[in-house]
């Protein structure tokens, strides 16, 4: 209710401060205008929505999978570690914006740069807290499972991996935040479409709203699946809300 | 062997047949860690026997080894000296080591599923058995919502359905309050009676250990050799306040700080 209090202030002090004149609305929009851009501009804004929604969506797709399988290799197998994690680690060190516009040379100026772009930004947290979840199991219940004679698989399938969930999820959401980041930089290394698209077009032609607005949507869309996430992981996980 | 909770057997000199378990003068020594803690010489030349249903009790001070004896036992660690023959162990610890996400029949279910047994079947199997320990309706229970006896149950349970023919029960109630200790040793008496096994029971307790083996080994300070043997002729079910009880215990109470 306060966080709403607060919000409710700020933007009435933007729209007086704009309404006064005190800033061209070039520069920046007043709430109204922005309001109105979501209004008026929505089949456009929509249309480039689903876009951006795509790449991020399969972006992330594509790192969960990648990243899992990645973390598990490199978990089961000792001399894996020692090869990949550095290989790990250099590929966050890549500067995206460096990159993106080469791999839009190479995948052409579609869907796959994006993905590939958001994969490659979302791939390391998931990875990276995936593996510290799994290497930090329980002793004691690893060594319970030999006494019965477990297969490390067995183990890996019946203890590691279940106990390990909650650090996926947290690697998911941590990658959440920046996917929205990378889909627009693959945008802007070169598409004819998709929201980060719409932004660049929106400016030189002074409909500055119109980009605030695709800017609002896109926040709204990560609040939306962090939301989504948060929720899903009460409902699958629940033993991870009290200490057992 | 339901003859046994009257008359429990002196433990017999019947040769190697009826051993269940059999250590000949074992020594264990933990290497100095690189970050210079000193080797640790956890046993030195230990020999003990476990007759087939035998339940004996293993007393220590704390740190002379009892763990890794029965770790030993277990076939988790190998030993640098002596022999160990031993029939199939399975491993009961302090701690529960229960799976946070998985109800109390998955639970006790976990070693069937090693064994390659359907979910289904196991965990009909377990469910069984958590009725016969008094937890029906708390077959889908996750530990947080089970107390730490009935905790303990569950982890015994997991223990019997392992299927071993000898059971190491490592310190299984010092984490519990003294009340549910005591009521959880009766109940542990009473679920042996119903399903012998071999039983080696390592505590730091010497009631709990007079109340339910057949025989108590004193073990001495680190590392740990056997200093005495108590046989416990006290018929079942046994009363902590029984003279014969008071007296035994007072006795493995001098060996322990001898």
């Amino acid at each position: 209710m306060r966080a709403l209090l607060v919000l409710l202030v700020i933007l009435g002090g933007w729209e007086s401060y704009v309404g006064l004149g005190a800033i061209d609305e070039l520069l920046l929009p007043a709430p109204s205008a922005i309001a109105a851009a979501l209004v008026n501009d929505r089949a456009l804004l929509w249309s480039n929505f689903t876009v951006t929604a795509r790449e991020i969506a399969l972006g992330l797709a594509a790192a969960l999978v990648v990243g899992l399988a990645c973390a598990v290799v490199v978990h089961l197998f000792t001399p894996a570690r020692r090869a990949l994690y550095p290989l790990l680690v250099t590929s966050q060190t890549i500067p995206i914006p460096v990159i993106a516009p080469l791999l839009v040379v190479w995948f052409g100026y579609d869907l796959a740069p994006k993905i590939v772009i958001v994969a490659i930004v979302c791939f390391f947290p998931i990875v990276v807290s995936t593996l510290d979840a799994l290497s930090r199991s329980d002793a004691d219940r690893r060594k319970l499972m030999r006494s019965f004679g477990a297969t490390r698989w067995q183990t890996f399938r019946l203890v590691e991996a279940p106990a390990a969930l909650p650090g996926l999820v947290t690697g998911a959401k941590l990658s959440l935040a920046v996917a929205g980041l990378a889909a627009i930089l693959a945008e802007w290394a070169g598409s004819e479409n998709g929201l980060g698209h719409l932004v660049l077009q929106a400016l030189p032609q002074f409909e500055t709203a119109r980009a605030y607005a695709a800017v609002l949507i896109l926040a709204a869309f990560s609040v939306a699946l962090f939301g989504a996430l948060t929720l899903a992981e009460r409902r699958l996980l629940p033993w991870t809300q009290s200490t057992g | 062997m339901q003859t046994r909770t009257t008359a429990p057997p002196v433990a017999p000199a019947t040769g190697i047949d009826l051993d269940a378990v059999r250590l000949e003068r074992v020594s264990k020594t933990f290497a100095a860690s690189r970050r210079g803690a000193d080797a640790v010489s956890a046993l030195q030349g230990i020999s003990l026997r476990a007759g087939e249903g035998e339940i004996v009790a293993i007393v220590g001070p704390s740190g002379c080894g009892k763990t890794t004896l029965l770790e030993l036992i277990c076939g988790l660690m190998q030993p640098d000296a002596g022999t160990i023959e031993a029939q199939a162990a399975a491993l009961m610890a302090q701690r529960d080591l229960l799976l946070p996400w998985a109800g109390a029949a998955d639970n006790a279910a976990l070693a069937l599923r090693v064994t390659g047994l359907g979910r289904a079947e196991a965990r009909e199997r377990a469910t069984a058995l958590l009725h016969d320990f008094g937890l029906a309706g708390f077959e889908q229970a996750r530990p947080h919502e089970l107390s730490g006896g009935m905790r303990q149950r569950v982890a015994f349970a997991r223990t019997l359905l392992a299927g071993r023919p000898v059971l190491c029960l490592d310190e299984p109630f010092a984490a519990l309050d003294a009340l549910t200790r005591q009521e959880m040793q009766d109940w542990l008496a009473a679920a042996l009676a119903a399903d012998p096994r071999t039983v080696l029971l390592v505590t730091h307790d010497v009631e709990e250990a007079i109340v339910l083996a057949d025989r108590v080994l004193v073990l001495s300070r680190c590392p740990g050799h056997v200093v005495a043997e108590l046989h416990v002729d006290i018929p079942r079910p046994r009363r902590r306040t029984d003279p014969e009880l008071v007296a035994l215990r007072a006795r493995a109470l001098e060996e322990l700080r001898a």
